[in-house]
């Protein structure tokens, strides 16, 4: 056994998972909450002969993955609401060409510079819909440093089966605090590798040409097969097209790659579920506060469940209306205006029964707050 | 390799407009490369968002149509991560210098190793004819119906202020001076930049009454000389052209393989 525990704040136990992943080329521009990724990366990448580069902005550190990615290496970009913002034109670039990549946001209190040192988790339709255009993403989060760790794996892992950008939508408390992390032995987790095509040097190689399983075989970018990339709508070869059937069966490929897969992307955790009458459905630093809540009325012989979840989008829809059908009461606890409170909304038969907890001063949602919800819809007063 | 060996045949003819001096970029591009030898695997280009920019699609190399003002910052990811490749950025004037300055200026300062086309015809050709940092003062655009208060950058000024190392300018009228300054620039190990003067005679050419192709190309003729003629001593008004920067100076992937091995041997020690 070399496993080793660790001491470390959030945003390390990402960098950790990422070079597990086999992280190899990092661009990134520093901001608060999630700097230290940058921090840890420019000196810990160079020491297994990766690349790190300080770029002169989050636009720039965008398109410098995307193209590092193109060249065959796995690439991480970090940064927070203000530098996601920044990003949106660039990731639907790697949307529309297939690129993989991670984009970690630690998320900070908006809009605008907003209040960069607290925590929020209001950019969750942003991750879903920042970009402009019909497309699917995939976002994902965690409330542990463990898990931090895992779902960065995972990231990786997804990025490279669907050749897609994936969002790690972190927060400022896990992103700062400082836990325990067991690094996991090499190989105790599955990596996915690139998918290189198998079409030899001197053969028709099309690089936006899918598999039957709907899998792109790539071929490094600088190899030895020509091909062009390009943001337009393009054919099997990369060229652009408006041909109305290439455009319509491009847009149908890049949603339904990752929309017929919902199942195998869900990623969530669950805990007293199995008898709850009242179920909470959080995610991130709030998860935490919603799980204490619900061992506190365990305590007290209520049947309180938690559905933590760790893939936001797509949102998990078959779960969520699992879990809560037979619910009596669900509350979201978050850290917005009811952001994926609407989702659950939208997906439970019944939406009447799905009520917010949330917190949007900056401040980590306490059990207190959730409690104080709990009385109100109960019809108990504050 | 013959010439026509680079090019992408079958997308031919190309979309620029008839006489539109961004053909003659790509010819004087092909001619350059023809010329050093290079296979077609070891270059990529990367280019934004334009008319010019459309001249990734022409050639038979590794191309990358990028976005309005970024391709330096995806080439710059490229290079990076695999440094032996050879890195051409073709440009339109908007895109470089409006919507890029910024990727433009720092990888000038970075002196990474790749070439900077700007293929500067003052105009925003693709989205029809808006006036760009270029234009210059007292033009006319679609956007400037009066005319234009907008004083434009020296490309090759600026260049060298952001710490280009290698940087050149010449017109479309004098061909085989593109194909030279492109084929110097490829080979100089550093961020290199090259401008060359274009016309776009539908939008600029038109809205500033310079004639059709044939005058424009007589204007870059008359109104440009040699760096250090004496037409240009006589002269100050005329736009030189030639190489204005050629020096040695630490290139950004080659330091950076430094600072993989200084830490591989700190993280071993
Ligand atoms: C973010 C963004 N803003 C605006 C545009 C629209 N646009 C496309 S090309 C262009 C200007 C092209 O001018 P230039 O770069 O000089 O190239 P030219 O067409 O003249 O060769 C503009 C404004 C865009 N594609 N993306
Ligand atoms: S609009 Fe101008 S720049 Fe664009 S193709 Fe036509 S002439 Fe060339
Ligand atoms: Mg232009």
């Amino acid at each position: 056994m070399n496993s080793q525990l660790r001491f470390v704040q959030g945003n390390e136990a990402c960098v950790e998972g990422a070079l597990y992943a086999g992280l190899e080329f990092f661009a990134g521009y520093p901001i608060t909450p999630s700097t230290e990724v940058a921090e840890h990366l420019s000196r810990r990448l160079p020491q297994r002969g990766g690349k790190f580069i300080q770029m002169e902005d989050e636009i720039a550190s965008m398109c410098a993955i995307i193209g590092a990615s193109l060249t065959g290496h796995k690439v991480l970009t970090a940064t927070s609401g203000p530098g996601f913002s920044l990003m949106q034109e660039a990731l639907g670039y790697a949307v529309m060409t297939e690129i993989p990549c991670v984009i970690v946001n630690v998320q900070r209190g908006g809009p605008s510079t907003g209040i960069p040192t607290h925590i929020a988790q209001a950019d969750v339709n942003q991750a879903r819909w920042g970009t402009h255009g019909d497309h699917a993403i995939i976002a994902l989060t965690a409330s542990s440093h463990q898990d931090v760790f895992a779902m960065t794996v995972e990231a990786f892992n997804m990025a490279e089966t669907y050749r897609t950008p994936v969002v790690l939508l972190f927060d400022e408390v896990v992103g700062h605090m400082r836990e325990p992390l067991l690094l996991p032995e090499p190989g105790e987790i599955p990596l996915v590798e690139r998918l290189k095509t198998s079409v030899r040097e001197g053969v028709d190689y099309h690089p936006y040409l899918p598999r039957e399983d709907g899998r792109l075989p790539m071929a490094d970018f600088g190899g030895v097969h020509r091909y062009n990339v390009t943001g337009l709508y393009h054919d099997m070869w990369g060229f652009p097209s408006d041909n109305p059937k290439v455009v319509h069966g491009l847009i149908r490929h890049l949603v339904d790659k990752i929309e017929n897969h919902v199942e195998q992307i869900a990623r969530y955790k669950t805990f007293y579920l199995e008898d709850a009458r009242t179920v909470l459905v959080s995610y991130g630093a709030s998860a935490r506060t919603a799980l204490h809540v619900v061992e506190g009325q365990r305590k007290r012989g209520q049947k309180y469940g938690l559905l933590e979840l760790q893939t936001l989008w797509p949102f998990p829809t078959e779960v969520v209306a699992e879990v809560c059908a037979k619910a009596e009461r669900v509350i979201v606890v978050e850290m917005n205006m009811g952001q994926i409170c609407r989702e659950v909304q939208r997906t439970v038969r019944d939406p009447g029964k799905v009520f917010l907890a949330n917190r949007i001063d900056g401040v980590l949602i306490t059990p207190t707050d959730v409690r104080q919800v709990l009385r109100l819809i109960a019809g108990q007063g504050v | 390799m013959a010439v026509k060996d680079y090019l992408r045949e079958r997308f031919f003819p190309h979309m620029w407009c008839p006489g539109c001096g961004h053909g003659t970029v790509l010819n004087g591009l092909v001619h350059a490369i023809e010329k050093l030898g290079m296979s077609k695997n070891e270059i990529v280009m990367v280019s934004g968002i334009g008319c010019s920019s459309r001249i990734s699609g022409y050639v038979d190399f590794h191309t990358m149509h990028t976005l309005h003002g970024r391709a330096l910052a995806f080439a710059t990811g490229i290079k990076l991560s695999k440094p032996e490749l050879n890195v051409i950025v073709p440009m339109g004037d908007g895109d470089a210098l409006a919507i890029g300055g910024n990727h433009f200026i720092h990888a000038a300062r970075r002196n990474i190793a790749m070439t900077a086309l700007v293929m500067n015809n003052r105009i925003y050709g693709m989205t029809g004819g808006q006036y760009s940092p270029l234009s210059g003062y007292g033009t006319i655009a679609t956007t400037a119906p009066y005319t234009n208060i907008d004083q434009g950058f020296d490309v090759a000024a600026l260049s060298m202020a952001a710490g280009a190392t290698f940087v050149a300018r010449t017109t479309v009228y004098h061909v085989h001076e593109v194909a030279d300054l492109i084929q110097q620039a490829i080979l100089h190990d550093g961020f290199s930049v090259v401008e060359v003067l274009s016309q776009c005679p539908t939008y600029f050419g038109r809205h500033n009454r310079l004639g059709g192709p044939v005058e424009m190309l007589q204007w870059f003729k008359d109104n440009t000389t040699r760096i250090g003629s004496k037409a240009a001593a006589e002269n100050p008004e005329l736009i030189q052209r030639g190489i204005f920067m050629q020096a040695d100076k630490p290139e950004y992937c080659t330091e950076y393989d430094k600072i993989v091995e200084q830490a591989m041997a700190a993280a071993k020690a």
